[in-house]
C-alpha cells in the first residue's frame, strides 16, 4: 500500500510539474509582465518608469528562466519561474497585486467554502440516492417514465435559473431566509440555507438519474435474479444487494471530488455573498489579478489529482476484489 | 449590387460545417449500415419532435450567420457605397423589432415605460406620470381595448399560422391516402408528434410575428431594445458555442486518441502525458487564465481587430476554442480506449500483415469504427456547452459584452431584481429559449446515444 502511495505521488509530480509550466507560460510568455503593467496602469500616457515601477513592486522585474547577471545557481534562481512558480510546490503563493498574502487569504476562505459544500455534498447524496431508488423501485412503470422525464427537465435548466428563482421566491418574496451575506461562527447558518437549497436543488436532475442508471445496471445481474428466486422482497433486494453493490462506483464518484470541495463553488458563493474561495476566485478574474489566478489553478489542480489518488484507495477499501499493485 | 457579403471566422467555420453534414447525408443515404441508426433515431417520438423544435433554432441561427453590409447610396464615381454596420438576414427579417427602441425599460404588451417621469404638461405644468411608449401599442385609440387587441391580433397570427402548416402538410403529402396513413397508421408515429410539434410552433410563431408588430411581446431593456429580438439574436451564440466547440477540437482528439490507441508505446505514453495535464486543470480556471490573457492581448493590440463585430467575433471564436481545449480530453481519452479495443480485430491484423501503412490502417479502419461515439459525444455535450456559456458570461469571461448571448441577457438582468416592481421579462426570455433548446438538445441526445451505442 505505502509502495504505490509513493508510486502513485511519483506519477503525480510531472504532471503537476507540466500544468506549472503550462500555467507559467500561460501568464509569462504569452502576454509577458510588461503587458500586464500596461492592462493595470492604463494603456496610453503610461511612462516607462512606471511600468518598471509596478513591475519592481510585485517582483515581475526578473527575467523568465535564466538569469544572466547573476552567479552560479542564482542564474536559475533568481528567475520568474523559479520565484512565481515553483514556489508554488512548497504552497508559497506569494503575494496578491493587491499585496495581501495569498496564502493566508486561502486558508481564512476555505472554511466558509467548506460550510457551504460538506451540506450540499451530503444533503444532495441523501436526496439523489432516495429518488433513484424510488425510481428504481418502480422500474418501468408511469412513475418511472415521468420520472426521469421530470429529471431531464430539471437538468435542462440552467443552474442561474435555480440560483436566482431560490434567491426571488423563498429569499424575497416568501422571505424565509436572508438573500445573501454571510456571518462567523455558528450563526452562518441561517446564511447557509438557501444556497444549500439551491446547490442541491439544481443537481437533483443528473444526480438522480445518474444513480437510476447505476441501480438499474445492478438489478440486471445474474445475483438479483437469484435473490428475487430465493423470494426476497423487492424492498429487501433493493437495498440489501443492489444498494450495496451499487455503493461502490457511488463511493468513489464521492472520493473523487472530495479535495475539490475545498475550491468551493463559483457560482453559489459569489450570488450568496459567502467569503469562500470560490467568490475569492470570481474577485480575483474580475479584477485582473493574476498572482491569485495562478495560485488557484495550481491548487485546483493538486486537489484535482489528490483526488484521483484517494479514489485508487478508497477502491481497496470499499471492494476486496481489487488489489493495488 | 444592394449588398456586400460579409464572411466572419464563425460563419466560414458554420458554412463549413454545414458542408459537412450535407456531404454525409448524401453519402449516407446510399449506405444502409451508415442509415439504420438514424432510421432507429427517426422512429423515436420523442426525438423527432425535438428535433423539429432544434430545426426552428437552426432556421434562426443560420439566418443570423448570413452577413452583409446594405448598400448605402452612392458615392461621387458612381460606386455603390456600403454602410459600415454589419447585418444578417435575420436583422433583415426582424427589421421592425430592431429599429423600434424604447427609452428603457417596458413590461410585455405594455402601452406605457416601466418607470415614472416627469413630464411638462402643454400649460405650463409638470407631473410624474407613466410615459406612453414610442411605438408599443400606440395604434391603439384607447388603452383600454389593449386586451381584446391583444386576443384578436393573437388569434389572426395563429390563424396565419396554421394556413402556413396546412400548406407545409398539403407540399408534403399530395395524396389523400397518405394523409390518411400518417393520420391513423402506428408505424408512422413518430413523424405525427413531428407534425403536431411543428403544427404547435406555426400557431406560436405566427401569433408572436402578428404581436410584435405592434407590441414588445417580451417587453424592452434598460435601453429600450427588444427582448424578443436579443433573444433571437442569441440563438446564434448558443449554437455556435455547443457546436464549434467541440468541433474546433475534433481533429486533433480524433488523431491523438487514435494514434495513442493504436501505437501505444511511447506515443501512448506522451499523449496520455499530455491530455491528463490538460485535464487536471479545473476547467474555470483555465478558462478564466485564457480570456483573462486574450483580453490583455486585445487590449494591448487594438490594431488587429478593425470593428466591433470583428471583434466579439474573435472572442467568440476564441472562447470556442478554449472551451474546446477543456473538454477534448474526455473525447480523446474515449477514442484511445476504442482504439485500442480495435486493434486487436482481425481485419486490423489482416492489413498489418498485408503491409498496409500504419496511417492508411489508422484512417481506412480504424477512424471510422471511432465515429459513433465521436457523434455520441458531440451530441451529448451540446447541451452542456449551451449551459456553460451563461454561467461564463455570468463571470465576465464568456462572449465579449457587445455579443447578443442569453448569459449576457442574464447578467445585466440580473441586478434588476432588486427593483420593486421586478423586472422580470429579459430573465425570462433569456431562461426560456434556452431552457427550449436543451431540453430538445437532451431528448434528442438520448434518442441518438440509444442509437449509435453499442451497449
Amino acid at each position: 500500500m505505502t509502495a504505490y502511495l509513493i508510486r502513485r505521488i511519483l506519477y503525480a509530480l510531472p504532471i503537476v510539474l507540466g500544468v506549472n509550466l503550462f500555467t507559467f507560460a500561460l501568464f509569462f510568455v504569452v502576454n509577458t509582465p510588461e503587458d500586464m503593467a500596461r492592462m493595470h496602469l492604463g494603456q496610453k500616457r503610461v511612462t516607462e518608469a512606471a511600468v518598471q515601477a509596478w513591475k519592481m513592486e510585485r517582483g515581475y522585474d526578473q527575467p523568465l528562466f535564466w538569469n544572466a547577471t547573476a552567479e552560479g545557481w542564482q542564474a536559475l534562481t533568481e528567475t520568474l519561474f523559479f520565484t512565481k512558480s515553483l514556489s508554488l510546490f512548497t504552497f508559497d503563493f506569494g503575494q496578491s497585486d493587491s499585496g495581501r498574502d495569498i496564502g493566508y487569504d486561502i486558508s481564512q476562505r476555505m472554511w466558509p467554502s467548506l460550510a457551504l459544500a460538506i451540506p450540499i455534498l451530503l444533503v444532495g447524496l441523501l436526496v439523489n440516492i432516495t429518488f433513484a431508488l424510488l425510481l428504481a423501485l418502480f422500474r418501468g412503470t408511469a412513475l418511472d417514465t415521468w420520472g426521469v422525464v421530470l429529471c431531464v427537465g430539471l437538468l435542462s435548466v440552467s443552474g442561474l435559473f435555480y440560483i436566482i428563482g431560490g434567491q426571488v421566491l423563498i429569499g424575497k418574496l416568501l422571505k424565509l431566509a436572508p438573500i445573501s451575506g454571510y456571518d462567523v461562527g455558528v450563526d452562518a447558518w441561517k446564511f447557509l440555507i438557501l444556497p444549500v437549497v439551491v446547490g442541491v436543488l439544481g443537481a437533483i436532475g443528473s444526480g438522480t438519474r445518474w444513480y437510476r442508471s447505476l441501480f438499474l445496471e445492478e438489478i440486471g445481474k445474474d445475483f438479483v435474479r437469484t435473490a428475487r428466486a430465493k423470494g426476497l422482497s423487492e424492498i429487501a433486494i433493493l437495498f440489501r444487494h443492489v444498494l450495496r453493490n451499487a455503493l461502490i462506483p457511488i463511493l468513489t464518484g464521492v472520493v473523487v471530488i472530495l479535495p475539490g470541495l475545498f475550491m468551493g463553488s463559483l457560482l453559489l458563493e459569489s450570488f450568496f455573498g459567502i467569503p469562500g474561495l470560490g467568490s475569492y476566485t470570481i474577485d480575483a478574474i474580475q479584477r485582473q489579478d493574476f498572482a491569485i489566478v495562478r495560485a488557484m489553478v495550481f491548487l485546483g489542480t493538486v486537489l484535482y489529482i489528490l483526488g484521483l489518488i484517494l479514489t485508487d484507495l478508497s477502491y481497496t477499501v470499499a471492494d476486496p476484489r481489487v488489489r493495488l499493485n | 449590387m444592394p449588398f456586400q457579403p460579409v464572411i466572419l471566422a464563425t460563419d466560414a467555420l458554420i458554412y463549413l460545417l454545414v458542408l459537412v453534414i450535407v456531404g454525409f447525408v448524401a453519402y449516407a443515404r446510399r449506405q444502409p449500415h451508415l442509415l439504420a441508426p438514424w432510421q432507429q433515431v427517426a422512429r423515436s417520438r420523442v426525438a423527432m419532435g425535438a428535433w423539429v423544435v432544434i430545426v426552428l433554432y437552426l432556421f434562426i441561427g443560420l439566418s443570423d450567420t448570413l452577413h452583409f453590409r446594405l448598400a448605402d447610396g452612392q458615392d461621387a464615381t458612381g460606386q455603390t457605397r456600403y454602410a459600415t454596420q454589419v447585418v444578417s438576414l435575420l436583422d433583415v427579417m426582424a427589421d421592425s423589432l430592431r429599429e423600434r427602441r424604447e427609452k428603457t425599460y417596458s413590461a410585455p404588451f405594455a402601452t406605457h415605460l416601466y418607470s415614472r417621469e416627469t413630464i411638462d404638461l402643454p400649460d405650463g405644468g409638470q407631473q410624474r406620470t407613466y410615459p406612453p411608449l414610442r411605438y408599443g401599442g400606440q395604434h391603439l385609440a384607447d388603452p383600454a381595448d389593449r386586451t381584446w387587441d391583444i386576443i384578436w391580433r393573437g388569434l389572426v397570427g395563429a390563424a396565419s399560422g396554421l394556413a402556413v402548416f396546412m400548406l407545409l402538410l398539403l407540399l408534403r403529402y399530395r395524396r389523400r391516402a397518405a394523409l390518411g396513413e400518417l393520420w391513423c397508421a402506428p408505424e408512422r408515429a413518430a413523424s405525427r408528434t413531428a407534425w403536431a410539434v411543428l403544427a404547435g410552433l406555426c400557431l406560436l410563431v405566427g401569433a408572436v410575428i402578428s404581436l410584435s408588430m405592434v407590441y414588445h411581446v417580451l417587453g424592452t431593456d434598460k435601453v429600450g431594445e427588444d427582448v424578443l429580438y436579443q433573444a433571437l439574436k442569441s440563438v446564434r451564440t448558443g449554437l455556435v458555442i455547443g457546436t464549434l466547440t467541440t468541433l474546433v477540437m475534433l481533429p486533433a482528439a480524433l488523431l491523438l486518441g487514435a494514434m495513442a490507441g493504436y501505437f501505444r508505446g511511447w506515443v501512448d505514453d506522451i499523449i496520455q502525458y499530455l491530455y491528463t495535464t490538460l485535464s487536471s486543470v479545473p476547467g474555470v480556471l483555465l478558462i478564466a487564465a485564457a480570456i483573462l490573457m486574450m483580453q490583455v492581448y486585445m487590449s494591448n493590440h487594438p490594431a488587429e481587430f478593425t470593428s466591433l463585430t470583428e471583434r466579439s467575433d474573435f472572442r467568440l471564436l476564441f472562447l470556442c476554442l478554449i472551451l474546446g481545449l477543456t473538454s477534448w480530453t474526455s473525447l480523446c481519452r474515449l477514442l484511445r480506449g476504442e482504439a485500442l479495443k480495435l486493434r486487436q480485430m482481425d481485419y486490423v491484423q489482416a492489413a498489418q500483415t498485408l503491409g498496409v501503412g500504419h496511417f492508411t490502417i489508422l484512417w481506412r479502419h480504424i477512424v471510422p469504427n471511432v465515429m459513433h461515439i465521436v457523434l455520441i459525444v458531440i451530441v451529448l455535450d451540446f447541451s452542456g456547452l449551451v449551459l456553460a456559456e451563461a454561467v461564463l458570461s455570468y463571470i465576465n469571461i464568456g462572449v465579449d459584452p457587445n455579443t447578443y448571448s442569453w448569459g449576457n441577457m442574464i447578467n445585466s438582468a440580473r441586478l434588476e431584481l432588486a427593483r420593486e416592481p421586478v423586472v422580470w421579462w429579459s430573465l425570462t426570455a433569456a431562461f426560456g429559449f434556452m431552457f427550449v433548446l436543451v431540453l430538445a438538445a437532451n431528448l434528442l441526445a438520448d434518442a441518438v446515444r440509444d442509437a449509435f451505442d453499442p451497449r
